[in-house]
């Protein structure tokens, strides 16, 4: 494995990957999310209990969904860089922060207009909305502590130490709605079980979900591309590089 | 891996194992407080591990059940009582003010305010907890789950 993943250490390498990667993952997301949203927010059932409100879980629970797993991501790659000291890892979870960061809010704001008209409030303080408040609060750490320091190594590792720390939150979010009391309900999706969801509601929302996934692949692989850029712009291939684009 | 590496690793491994332990000891010690109502039966007879009721007076958010045909309302005012059940004891909730959406007899309710008597609570705020499942209403009839808004 280390054999095969060993060019990918280099930046010039990984910055190609990415560009080639982009526009693919870009399109599925693209056509996924057509059919997905139009089959979730068209045509649908309507809950029997919630009526037309219930297609806000198609965009809720798949930017949750996506907020908890970037998270994931983001301190695997923070692990990676703590041990192996890798700098394009470091690179990566700055990357990933601000996209996370952004499903993390979109997730607050639709829960909240979905709070609103279900169980009569925007916001209460449950297990289960307080600590994804705190992911969103981790998120901006991170983002922070890499702008925070001018010696991009310094503020590569500090931020890398606050994102794995920070993973203790996920299983936290998760089990929440089953370890204390808490006005959220519990997990649909994501349990062993079958997922309690009628297979006319399912099959829209797993489309919608790998469509925002893919989405979130191009938009942090595009993000990887600029980080990438940016830390690299004295190397020879990225003037080259900025050569090309200026001759066309 | 090579000694640094290994090194690197079981330090902080062991910083995480480390985090996560005091995460989940203050999070264990702070259990009851991280909950985010009684159930009837925890305001009568007191929390399952530490016996700890509410007292009269007191603020409280208390979750359960409507109890299907004990929803009250004034003819004249937005006034309504109904009670609420668990596993065993009921405690009466009387609100003054507009139900939300999902009210309903059967319905999980979350209702907060101030405990007037030991079963009674005066609630300034009545919010609805839903499950979670979700179906088209032809299946919900059909596996036997009605949920016909109230007309009063």
């Amino acid at each position: 494995m280390w054999k095969w993943l060993h060019p990918y250490s280099n930046p010039q390498t990984t910055y190609n990957l990415c560009g080639t990667l982009t526009p693919w993952f870009a399109g599925i997301s693209a056509i996924l999310l057509t059919i997905g949203l139009a089959m979730s927010l068209v045509f649908s059932p309507p809950d029997y209990q919630q009526g037309e409100s219930v297609r806000i879980f198609y965009i809720h629970v798949p930017s949750a969904m996506l907020s908890m797993g970037i998270y994931l991501g983001m301190a695997i790659s923070a692990l990676c860089a703590l041990v192996w000291q890798m700098k394009l890892t470091e690179t990566s979870i700055a990357a990933m922060a601000p996209v996370g960061a952004t499903f993390t809010a979109i997730a607050l704001f639709t829960g909240a207009a979905w709070g609103k008209p279900m169980w009569g409030t925007w916001w209460v303080w449950d297990a289960r909305l307080t600590s994804e408040l705190i992911l969103l609060f981790l998120y901006l750490g991170v983002i922070a502590l890499h702008n925070a320091f001018e010696d991009k190594e310094l503020a590569g590792k500090a931020a890398s130490v606050l994102a794995l720390v920070g993973v203790i939150n996920l299983p936290i979010i998760h089990y929440s709605v089953e370890w204390w009391n808490t006005l959220h309900q519990g997990a649909t999706i994501s349990k062993f079980d079958k997922p309690s969801m009628s297979t006319d509601m399912l099959i829209p929302f797993a489309i919608s979900f790998f469509g925002f996934a893919f989405m979130v692949a191009s938009l942090i692989c595009i993000r990887f591309k600029a980080e990438i850029i940016a830390r690299n712009s004295m190397r020879p291939w990225v003037k080259a590089l900025a050569m090309e684009k200026e001759a066309n | 891996m090579n000694p640094r590496r290994k090194k690197r690793l079981t330090v902080i491994s062991s910083i995480l194992a480390g985090v996560s332990v005091v995460a989940g000891l203050s999070l264990y010690a702070l259990s009851q407080n991280i909950d985010l109502f009684f159930t009837p039966s925890e305001v009568i007879q007191g929390k399952a591990d530490s016996g700890l009721t509410p007292k009269v007076g007191q603020r409280i958010r208390v979750g359960g059940l409507v109890v299907p045909g004990t929803v009250k309302r004034d003819p004249d005012n937005l006034k309504v009582q109904f009670q609420l059940v668990d596993t065993g004891p009921l405690i009466t909730v009387k609100y003054d003010g507009i139900l939300p959406d999902l009210f309903r007899e059967g319905q999980g309710i979350v209702a907060q305010g101030t405990l007037t008597e030991f079963d009674t609570i005066e609630a300034s705020e009545v919010l609805a907890k839903h499950d979670e499942e979700y179906m088209p209403k032809e299946i919900a009839e059909a596996v036997g789950k009605h949920h016909v808004k109230p007309t009063y």
